[in-house]
């Protein structure tokens, strides 16, 4: 790998109570890249992601953004990187009930101090962009499965992230919502040039990255670089 | 695939020569693997003995005649007959990637590290039939589907095999 990369974790070790969740895991991610985290239940995936994006301190090792400690910032620029810097999509989007798609949309760039009209404008835009521009005004109850995941998809992007961290993104979908959400969210990241950590189980949806991790039993391998560096 | 079948499928649109029904064939059906000439005139010849198509016109060229074909009601019969009827499903019980586990286990080599490079080259199989389907209409996103779906019930065995090796190394092995 050339280069600072972008996100980097380093000998990650992580335990809650007597389970070890990561046991040595390092990954790097550079701008731009769409790596899937993939493993089987239990393996420490999410772990990792959330090391990665500063919402677990590991017990010891580094995570480093554009070379800065992560570990070793306070939790308000933690928060503050979060909220600035990355993006985030959940299995079961997440969406804030009480308010509509377009206001969920833009609730990261309301936080962020963005007066409302305009935030309202820019989230409008990631409705058409998703194909979302009839749900605007409903809330997230009244939506389809796949339009509350592309809701999420839009409301990550939103602030224009360098990062966007996605945990099973489509594991509550089917086949075919599951890739459009895919589609559109691998879409709108290289338009926009944010990398992506995806953690997934599912192979078809990993067929989105550029390249895959592997985590099994809290350590990381990246087979098709051992395969190349074999060569 | 059976190639006599679908040429009578084509058809039945309207006659056609050889020459039309190989491009066809090969533009919908093909993905990467064209027919060759000699199936292509085989596959008509003897369809044209069993009856199932007739000839339609025969043009003179420079080179070789160009002969025309139709489709006979006894072809039409033969298409709707097979569009009916279910394939067999493949049973999937002789399977190389078993044979490479049993066998690593049996000789005390890294059973795990073989499925993890299968894995590796699964997806990178899967990453390119994702990206074509990003280019592609919706009949070659159909048959890469078909493809991906296939390739994930592989990759579903690795994991599941994965997850058993320490068990399959005792049996095997006892």
């Amino acid at each position: 790998m050339t280069g600072q990369p972008l996100l980097e974790g380093d000998g990650l070790h992580k335990a809650f109570g007597p389970t070890k969740a990561l046991d040595g895991a390092s990954i790097a991610i550079r701008a731009g890249e769409i790596v899937a985290i993939m493993g089987p239940s239990g393996s420490g995936k999410s772990t990792l992601l959330h090391c990665l994006a500063g919402i677990v301190r590991p017990d010891s090792g580094h995570v480093r953004y554009q070379g800065a400690e992560i570990s070793a910032m306070t939790d308000g620029e933690r928060s503050a990187l979060r909220r600035t810097q990355f993006g985030f999509v959940f299995q079961f989007g997440q969406l804030v009930p009480e308010l509509t798609c377009l206001e969920n949309i833009a609730l990261p760039l309301r936080m962020e101090g963005v007066r409302r009209r305009e935030a309202e404008a820019r989230a409008a835009e990631w409705l058409d962009r998703l194909d979302l521009a009839d749900v605007g005004s409903k809330r997230p109850g009244e939506v389809s499965g796949g339009q509350g995941q592309r809701v999420a998809v839009a409301r990550a992007l939103v602030t224009r992230p360098r990062a966007v961290f996605a945990d099973e993104p489509t594991g509550a979908l089917d086949s075919l919502n599951g890739e459009r959400v895919m589609r559109l969210l691998t879409e709108a990241a290289r338009e926009t040039g944010a990398a992506v950590v995806l953690v997934t189980h599912e192979a078809r949806v990993a067929g989105y990255s550029d390249r895959e991790i592997v985590v099994r039993d809290g350590r990381t391998r990246d087979i098709a670089r051992e395969m190349e560096e074999a060569l | 695939m059976s190639i006599g079948q679908t040429f009578l499928g084509l058809l039945e649109s309207g006659p056609r020569h050889g020459y039309d029904l190989k491009k066809t064939y090969d533009d919908r059906f093909g993905h990467a693997r064209p027919l060759h000439y000699g199936q292509v005139y085989a596959t008509l010849s003897r369809l044209l003995k069993d009856g199932l198509v007739e000839l339609d016109g025969v043009e003179p060229g420079e080179g070789p005649e160009r002969k025309r074909y139709a489709v006979t009601s006894a072809g039409v019969s033969d298409v709707e007959s097979w569009l009916a009827s279910a394939e067999k499903p493949e049973p999937y019980l002789q399977n190389t990637l078993y044979t490479k586990v049993i066998l690593a286990l049996l000789t005390g080599r890294s059973a795990a590290d073989l499925l993890d490079v299968q894995r590796a080259e699964h997806l990178r199989l899967m990453r390119e039939l994702t990206r074509r389907k990003a280019g592609g209409d919706l009949a070659d996103n159909l048959i890469c589907d078909h493809a991906l779906f296939h390739l994930e019930a592989d990759l579903r065995w690795l994991e599941l095999t994965a997850d058993r090796l320490d068990d399959l190394r005792r049996q095997v092995r006892a």
